[in-house]
């Protein structure tokens, strides 16, 4: 008998819980002020958060699913893109939003029941929420191909969770994707639960980022809580991508802290020790620990942060709920290119009840 | 007896029928420890046990699939889709396999099973969670479409599906999932399947609902009662096979015919009943049928909602011109 394949998932991580580093960190780490970037925007994602889930719980805004210690997940991803590049989100990468330009106040309107909230004024070409777990993967396979097809150094990053490798489409988009090199990073955010479903009754496989191999692409795994291992990690698939070397599925290890929405009540199923072990390895609190260790980051900073983070949010939240919903027939006015007479009639009749 | 919600009575249906027959198994996501996003399944786990309430992975075609192979195999799977949003991954399976297995195999292999789901508008839930796609199902030969519009009904109807021996696609208005309450008893008693039922009686015009719009198009009907006008309500309740035979004879008396649903206008099932009118009730109408529907148009987010939904005034509106033809 021979070997006919071997495969091994290395697993990635500069900053242990309490903030120490465990090997030299990345070039990119280099320039303090990259660090400390991307400590203030998991700052800003996670007073965002707070607030969001605020407006929800008194009635202010629809259902919101946080991204309470996941923050370094989409931003580490997102700071290692270019703005050139195409993000597709799932539905808990507010922070990678945020960071690619995506206004709080659109995020705001969007889970406030708003379309006008997927319509960017930033990043126009990046993708809406997706709602449909996973079946955002087969669309960051069809940008990338897009930029293959052009002849462009670009490259798609799209984010889902643990419960989306369950899918076919996830499998299906890092097939084609494959078969064609195509410049799109997938990445899982394995927060350990879908809902209610562990990760261990998700898939028997040992790793997520292992399901890339079956696809024929390498997969990757990094510690999710580590916002410089993201972003370094995702950074090389991004630059391997963009330099024609196809794509990479990076599993990101974290976890989801709180409910997984506004809608859900995590008590019925987990463990409340679980959780608060799990509190001790949260990405902000390590990179602060690592900030102050290293005489980068005081007190005044911290609490100045604090503040400007709770005025930016507060003014994102005030012109959002100054928004002023669209008229009711807006319903009609991006349904087709062109709106076919059939529909005019229905507007028109719309029109006709709603008139005061 | 107590009065109980239309989601208690769906679970009060599947304890039911488990309880009375091993074969019928419970699978979707989130259904065991969590009871299902909507309690639907709250506490079959632990009367029932794993092996008969499962968790799945995140899998919508897996567990339409899994279902097709275990109901060939002597089981009832009774499968559960969060939302209505999340099932077009199982239309393959519904269409090429749970609805023709029987057919294919000239009866010898067959497909019992429930696939439930909540579905349609008016709760402020978030994207992709607000649609009426019933119309889809309707389409599909092989399987029934049955949707329960009050707590008795949702027994009554899903116990039906269950001891059906073919695929039911049950959709489950999320609506009126928590209000009303009716007195349900748990007695085993199933509803007829390809049934309508008449739950308003009148003689003046016929309106023909289901699922939430129900609702709307009794009140719509009390509205008129004061009026004098008086509206005979039919709760379609299948809507494939539908049963044509009581909105004609409805009909037939009424001489008028409006319809209500809330799904989009074109292609949906108020189309086959008009037609239904067309074809056998035409000497009868004194007024041409009308339709009251949601709009051609992709479900608005909720800030828009309400204006999507057919409302009691957009009902009235309607049949006060069904009812001002000579
Ligand atoms: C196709 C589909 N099925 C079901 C749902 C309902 N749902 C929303 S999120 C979710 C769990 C997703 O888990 P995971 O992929 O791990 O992402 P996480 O929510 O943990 O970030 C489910 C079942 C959905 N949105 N889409
Ligand atoms: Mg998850």
């Amino acid at each position: 008998m021979t070997q006919a394949a071997s495969f091994t998932i290395e697993h990635t991580r500069f900053l242990d819980p309490q903030g120490r580093p465990t090997q030299a960190l990345p070039d990119f780490a280099e320039d303090p002020m990259a660090v400390i970037d991307l400590y203030k925007a998991m700052v800003l994602t996670r007073t965002f958060d707070a607030k969001a889930v605020s407006l929800q719980r008194t009635g202010r805004m629809g259902t919101y699913a946080s991204s309470l210690g996941q923050e370094a997940v989409p931003i580490g991803a997102a700071a290692a893109m270019r703005a050139e590049d195409v993000f597709l989100p799932s539905f808990r990468e507010q922070g990678g939003q945020i960071l690619r330009g995506v206004r709080m106040a659109e995020i705001l309107l969007y889970w406030g029941g708003d379309e006008r909230g997927s319509d960017f004024t930033g990043p126009r070409e990046d993708f809406p929420i997706c709602v449909p777990v996973g079946t955002h993967a087969p669309h960051a396979a069809g940008v990338a191909r897009a930029f293959q097809l052009r002849g462009q150094a670009r490259v798609a990053v799209c984010v889902f969770g643990d419960g989306a490798t369950s899918r076919g489409d996830v499998y299906e988009a890092m097939n084609f994707a494959g078969v064609h090199r195509l410049p799109v990073v997938f990445v899982a955010n394995n927060n350990q639960w879908a809902i209610s479903v562990p990760r261990t009754r998700q898939t028997a496989a040992e790793t997520l980022a292992q399901k890339a191999i079956a696809a024929g692409i390498p997969g990757t795994q990094v510690d999710g809580n580590d916002v410089i291992a993201v972003r370094q990690v995702v950074g090389s698939a991004i630059e391997q991508a963009r330099a024609g070397e196809g794509p990479t599925l990076v599993e990101a290890l974290t976890y989801r802290l709180t409910d997984h929405t506004t809608a859900d009540d995590a008590s019925r199923y987990r463990d409340d020790a679980e959780v608060s072990a799990r509190w001790k390895e949260e990405p902000i609190a390590r990179l602060r620990l690592y900030l102050s260790d290293t005489g980068q980051w005081t007190k005044a900073e911290e609490e100045a942060l604090i503040g400007d983070c709770t005025a930016q949010v507060e003014g994102a939240v005030a012109e959002y709920l100054a928004t002023p919903a669209m008229p009711p027939t807006a319903m009609f006015d991006h349904l087709y290119a062109v709106l076919p007479a059939p529909l005019a009639e229905q507007r028109a009749e719309l029109e006709e009840v709603v008139k005061p | 007896m107590s009065e109980i919600t239309l989601v208690e009575a769906v679970c009060m249906a599947l304890a039911r029928a488990m309880a009375e027959d091993e074969t019928v198994l419970v699978l979707g996501e989130d259904v065991g420890i969590d009871g299902g996003v909507f309690r639907a399944t709250d506490g079959l786990i632990s009367r029932f046990g794993a092996d008969r309430v499962m968790d799945t992975p995140l899998s919508e075609s897996l567990f339409a699939g899994l279902a097709v192979g275990l109901g060939a195999q002597g089981f009832r799977p009774v499968v559960e889709y969060q939302f209505m949003g999340f099932i077009y991954p199982a239309i393959d399976q519904i269409v090429n396999h749970a609805g023709r297995l029987r057919n294919r195999t000239r009866g010898r292999l067959t497909c019992p099973m429930v696939i439930r789901a909540p579905y349609g508008g008016g709760i402020h839930a978030p994207e992709h969670h607000s649609e009426s796609m019933e119309a889809l199902f309707a389409h599909v030969p092989g399987i029934r479409v049955v949707i329960p519009s009050s707590p008795a009904r949702a027994y009554g109807l899903l116990l039906a599906a269950i001891r059906d021996p073919d695929p039911v696609v049950f959709l489950e208005p999320k609506r009126i999932y928590r209000a009303p309450k009716e007195e349900v008893a748990d007695d085993g008693a199933a509803m007829p399947l390809d049934q309508c039922f008449t739950v308003r009686e009148g003689r003046d015009v016929t309106l023909v609902a289901w699922g939430a719009m129900i609702v709307e198009t009794l009140v719509a009907a009390e509205t008129l009662a004061a009026e004098g006008v008086e509206a005979e309500v039919i709760d379609v309740a299948t809507l494939k096979p539908l049963d044509m035979a009581t909105i004609l004879s409805s009909v037939e008396r009424t001489g008028r015919c409006a319809i209500v649903h809330e799904a989009p206008q074109s292609g949906g099932v108020g189309a086959e009943i008009a037609a239904g009118l067309a074809d056998r009730g035409l000497v009868n109408l004194l007024a041409p049928v009308q339709r009251v529907t949601g709009y051609d148009t992709v479900m608005p987010l909720p800030r828009l909602e309400t204006y999507y939904m057919p409302t009691e005034e957009r009902i009235l509106r309607t049949v006060r011109r069904v009812l001002a033809y000579a």
